[in-house]
């Protein structure tokens, strides 16, 4: 999976979870101002992400610390490159 | 008796006929049924029913996300018969939020819907982890009361009764005593139910639902008919916009008509089964408490969902409290019978009439069964005095309910 398309499934996915206007997500949409989402959403995007990548990340500290769809993409993308490493 | 006169003063509904009380009132002046067949129903093992009364004009995208997310389709039919309740009655956000207002909403229980969801995928593998944040604001018992003040910005009381086919008549009849008591000036009130198999097996296995009419679903259900056979399930949800009289004479509020009683009892003989006494002491109660004499009374709209027992029970109450002679008729031939909407979506049904000066009489009683012959069942719409109408409303659980409406007069 190349990293444009790890980038494209992260957004579609997040798109239809939270009705978010696909056009308009770039890497620095960020997920609490401009996305609207709150606490419980994250708490559902880590469903999505793992739903839609086959992992595990809810403990991960990282995932604490996201605030962009660009954080989230450089997350994913290193998790995916990761595991295809180890 | 209530301290403060109650009135209603906006009306809610989502039916099998759509949204709104025009449309309802429209499809029981016309005769028509609102149940469906339901063909999925047979790939269930052990279901013998095929019918429905599934709500119809709905569009839940009609909330925003944010509302939406914590809701099943029990809580949006509920919210959306609240804003038009609440516009009909031109409350709004300073009502909303100004803690007067509160809400009395309850279903039969949480949604069966999300409650099979979840469970279907957590026993896959005995894992939490696709689990959602929102499950439990789905399944929990409060789900449309709170939902509802969520998304509208309630901050008075809220209350979710949950007595089966009596809970949106709880709901009302407390929500009237406690503007009645001054503790609030405007409630929200009523039921909302979302369709599920659950709820057809229940009565099916109980030999309570109907199924010999599959293949003329709306033939079926048969209230007070010799050839009836059982309920019919149904959804939607139906909410009244109650406040004190004052509150509405102050704001210059149409007054659809006045709420003059109400009373519950419980009926320890038999968690199914009712019994015409407990039945015909309920009705009384609510007469006692609406100061009326049985003869005060114009017509009955029953509970009656076309069981035998149901049927016989409370032919023999109405006929020991009111005589032979006051028009009786159930709407659940029309409706189905949709569950902890139906003493609602009935209520606004008979502020129709009573605006109207009509009765509807019972869809699909082709000959009367000689044991339901002990009450007067009108056989046409038609005109007829309808100034105080008496409401029954029966659960499962022993749970009777009566509220009585009448026009309203200054």
């Amino acid at each position: 999976m190349t990293d444009q398309e790890i980038i494209e499934r992260i957004n579609s996915s997040l798109a239809e979870e939270f009705e978010y206007d696909l056009a308009a997500m770039t890497p620095e949409t960020t997920l609490f101002e401009d996305m609207g989402l709150d606490s419980l959403d994250i708490v559902d995007l880590v469903i999505v992400l793992e739903t839609a990548f086959g992992m595990k990340v809810r403990e991960e500290e990282a995932i604490r610390k996201i605030s962009t769809l660009g954080d989230i993409h450089t997350f994913v993308i290193g998790k995916k490159r990761q595991t295809e490493g180890a | 008796m209530l301290l403060r006169r109650v009135v209603i003063t906006g009306i809610g509904v989502v039916s099998p006929f759509g949204r709104g009380l025009d449309k309802l009132m429209a499809a029981l002046v016309a005769g028509e049924s609102g149940v469906v067949p339901l063909p999925a129903l047979a790939g269930i093992t052990g279901m013998r029913t095929r019918v429905a009364a599934l709500a119809t004009g709905v569009d839940p995208m009609e909330i925003p996300r944010k509302f939406r997310r914590s809701m099943s389709s029990m809580s949006v039919f509920a919210a959306l018969a609240c804003q038009d309740a609440a516009a009909m009655a031109g409350v709004g956000p300073e009502q909303f939020g100004g803690g007067r207002l509160g809400v009395s909403i309850g279903s039969t229980t949480g949604s069966p819907q999300t409650m099979e969801e979840f469970f279907k995928d957590f026993g896959a593998d005995n894992s939490l982890e696709r689990m959602k944040s929102t499950l439990f604001f789905h399944i929990m018992n409060h789900s449309c009361a709170s939902n509802v003040a969520q998304a509208l910005g309630v901050t008075g009381r809220i209350l979710a009764p949950a007595a089966a086919c009596s809970t949106s008549s709880h709901a009302i009849g407390y929500a009237a005593e406690m503007i009645g008591l001054g503790k609030q000036d405007f409630m929200l009130c009523g039921g909302a139910d979302e369709f599920h198999p659950l709820t057809s097996g229940t009565f099916d296995i109980i030999n309570a639902a109907s199924v010999a009419y599959n293949d003329s679903p709306t033939s079926t259900p048969r209230p007070f008919d010799r050839d009836r056979d059982g309920i019919v399930c149904g959804e939607g949800s139906g909410i009244l916009l109650l406040e004190s009289l004052d509150s509405a004479l102050a704001r210059g509020a149409d007054v659809l008509a006045e709420v003059a009683g109400f009373a519950t009892n419980s009926d320890p003989g038999s968690i199914a089964n009712p019994d015409a006494s407990c039945i015909a002491q309920c009705m009384r109660l609510a007469l006692a408490d609406a100061e009326l004499e049985p003869g005060e009374v114009d017509y009955v709209n029953a509970h009656a969902t076309a069981t035998e027992q149901g049927d016989i029970a409370e032919c023999a109450a109405i006929a020991e409290v009111f005589g032979g002679a006051t028009p009786t008729s159930s709407l659940k031939g029309h409706l189905g019978h949709t569950m902890a909407a139906s003493g609602a979506l009935e209520l606004a049904a008979c502020v129709g009439m009573i605006r109207r000066g009509m009765l509807i009489p019972t869809l699909n009683l082709d000959n009367v069964d000689p044991r339901c012959a002990n009450v007067l069942h009108p056989r046409k719409v038609g005109v007829g005095r309808c100034e105080t109408v008496i409401k029954n409303n029966f659960a499962l659980g022993g749970v009777n309910s009566s509220i009585i409406l009448r026009r309203y007069h200054q």
